[in-house]
């Protein structure tokens, strides 16, 4: 897939904002009213509760004990579970989006979470840290340490993030997997999209992090 | 060596627990011969009784019904003083004003279940046919034939969807059948410490437990009623021996340990030296006082049969096909009796159906028992997931 078919999302910056975090806002302008979504990784449910008010259908999983609890004492339909191992017990097409949401990086087998992915939904939305960023490709060229920044602090030894990649990385996985980019937008570090003029390496450099929208590709 | 002492004799007599038997201190619903209730077994059971507790006030769509149901041991006597024991509610700490399920804003039912013998029909009532109590000629019951009679009852007081059915252990298994028979009746679902089968071990300890019944010479095979004695001596070891699989090694440690009860140094003797000894003496012979033997082989038995899956040919996801149930799924971490590994199959089978489901997992020490305890996380998860399906079904949970 060439780099110009993918095409940054319209009217996100002019979203309402209110307490949510952009990336959130980002996925939720991506899903349409009505549908019914599988948040994979949902943490404390912030994204679920803007999903559900805006008339979505939102099951959840969630991989802490503590995070479950939060969600299920908001009322949201949260599951304990693990991306890795339980996405196999959810049959075809149950689910209209499946989001995984800054969780793709932290699963073993990211190939065959995404592929679960969109097994489970007709679409997938993907937002993920960009490796690429110009900061952690400086921490690493200039200061020889693994990078850490605003959004990602861990240590090396102690984070939970084992399969980092840049943009580029993951849309060479979806084209290997004939995954379909229906979407992409980059965000900057304060969570500004990347103005979609500027080429692909642009926002391979100055992304902070990216949200794709994913669905099957039509290749055999 | 000194005198021991064994399990003291009820302070109650078998006719003042008979009593509530036949003569109820709750509401009664009678089912004459025209409405017999269907048993799993073939029989059909007719007439018979459902004694049942209210709390609350139906609203006028009759759409905020909450049915609780009672585990092995517990009956109807769900959030007021117990007529026999003088106890307080069993589940008080969930049920009752300023609790998540609160009567100010639902119409709370708790029947005693069919085999029971707080008033519904059981091995300890009257067969009308013969003018004797049952004993072992009262047929075999099931889970289902329980959730079948309380259709019947919510039949018969006029609701057609229950708002939420909650129970735990037994009643959790309860909860689940409601929802496998009739899914359409139940708005939302709350199952707590529980499975949708019975497993081996827990078949054992049940058998355990009637063994150790049927070994005391008062059981007279079933028959000790006609002689006016109880079998308390059994029936309290069967209820010591079940404690134990209620609480867990660190419960009974913290709470216990290897503290003395009342001396200093051992006495060589049988005599309960150990605090634990006494507490489970205590445990086995305040229950003899409440609860009918026959009655405790026939309610485990139906725990042993439950297998939701085996009743829809072998896949437990078939039995929730297409559901619309809201559902709470929660398990306690030191519960080894049902275990969270059998949540997370009814879970799994859950969200194979593409219901609607939220599974919490409460971090406790306190084992099986933790449902029935002041379990704060429980409770707040209990509310707030009854209050978003209030909201969803349009009830009017404000203060009123």
């Amino acid at each position: 897939m060439s780099v110009q078919e993918v095409l940054p999302l319209n009217g996100v910056a002019t979203a309402p904002s209110g307490d949510y975090r952009a990336d959130h806002r980002l996925v939720a302008e991506m899903v349409k009213p009505g549908s019914k979504v599988l948040d994979v990784g949902c943490g404390d449910g912030d994204l679920l509760q803007l999903l559900e008010t805006r008339g979505i259908d939102g099951r959840g999983i969630e991989l802490s004990r503590e995070g479950v609890n939060r969600c299920v004492a908001k009322g949201l339909a949260v599951v304990q579970g693990d991306a890795d191992t339980d996405l196999v017990n959810y049959p075809d097409d149950a689910f209209d989006y499946v989001i995984l949401s800054q969780t793709l990086q932290a699963t073993r087998q990211p190939k065959v979470v995404l592929e679960n992915l969109l097994r489970i939904g007709r679409r997938a939305i993907v937002s993920f840290p960009n490796f690429g960023f110009w900061k952690m490709r400086l921490q690493l060229l200039i200061g020889g340490h693994m990078p850490r920044t605003e959004n990602l602090p861990a240590t090396w030894y102690d984070t939970a993030n084992i399969h980092f990649c840049t943009i580029k990385d993951f849309v060479q996985l979806c084209d290997e997997i004939n995954v379909k980019m229906e979407r992409s937008v980059a965000l900057d570090l304060y969570g500004r999209p990347v103005p979609l003029n500027l080429p692909w390496w642009v926002w391979n450099m100055f992304g902070e992090q990216a949200v794709f929208l994913l669905s099957r590709g039509g290749r055999k | 060596m000194g005198s021991v002492k064994s399990i003291p004799s009820p302070a109650i007599s078998a006719d003042e627990r008979s009593h509530e038997v036949d003569h109820p201190s709750s509401l009664v619903a009678h089912f004459g011969t025209e409405q017999p209730l269907r048993l799993d077994c073939g029989v059909d059971l007719s007439p018979f009784q459902i004694a049942y507790q209210t709390y609350g006030e139906l609203n006028a769509d009759r759409s905020n019904a909450v049915m609780i149901c009672h585990a092995l041991t517990g009956d109807q006597h769900v959030a007021n003083v117990h007529p026999v024991t003088g106890k307080p509610g069993w589940w008080e700490t969930l049920v009752g004003p300023g609790r998540p399920i609160d009567p100010k804003h639902y119409f709370i039912i708790c029947s005693n279940v069919i085999g029971g013998c707080m008033g519904s029909t059981g091995p300890a009532s009257i067969n009308p046919a013969t003018g004797k109590v049952w004993g072992l000629d009262f047929p075999v019951i099931t889970i289902p034939d329980m959730v079948r009679a309380q259709a019947m009852l919510i039949d018969r007081l006029g609701i057609d969807t229950l708002f939420a059915v909650v129970g735990g252990s037994m009643g959790g298994m309860q909860v689940l059948q409601w929802t496998a028979a009739y899914p359409e009746r139940v708005y939302s679902a709350l199952a707590i410490a529980c499975a949708t089968r019975h497993s081996a071990q827990n078949i054992a300890f049940h058998e355990l437990g009637r063994q150790a019944v049927m070994a005391d010479p008062d059981w007279h095979g079933g028959g000790y009623a006609d002689r006016g004695i109880h079998p308390h001596r059994g029936l309290a070891v069967a209820r010591m021996a079940a404690h134990i699989t209620y609480l867990s090694d660190a419960a009974l440690h913290r709470k216990f340990g290897r503290r003395m009860q009342d001396r200093e140094l051992p006495t060589f003797s049988f005599d309960a030296d150990f605090q634990v000894e006494s507490y489970l003496r205590y445990q086995g012979s305040s229950f003899v006082e409440r609860f009918d033997a026959n009655s405790y082989l026939y309610l485990t038995r139906a725990m042993d049969y439950f297998d939701i899956a085996a009743d829809h040919g072998g896949v437990l996801a078939k039995a929730f096909a297409d559901i619309k149930t809201r559902f709470c799924v929660v398990s306690f971490t030191s519960d080894w009796l049902f275990p969270t590994s059998e949540s997370r199959a009814l879970v799994h089978a859950l969200n194979a159906s593409s219901a609607r489901v939220s599974f919490a997992e409460i971090e406790t020490d306190r084992g099986h028992d933790a449902f029935l305890l002041d379990v704060p996380e429980f409770f707040d998860i209990s509310r707030a997931f009854l209050q978003s399906a209030g909201k969803a079904r349009g009830l009017n949970l404000e203060d009123r």
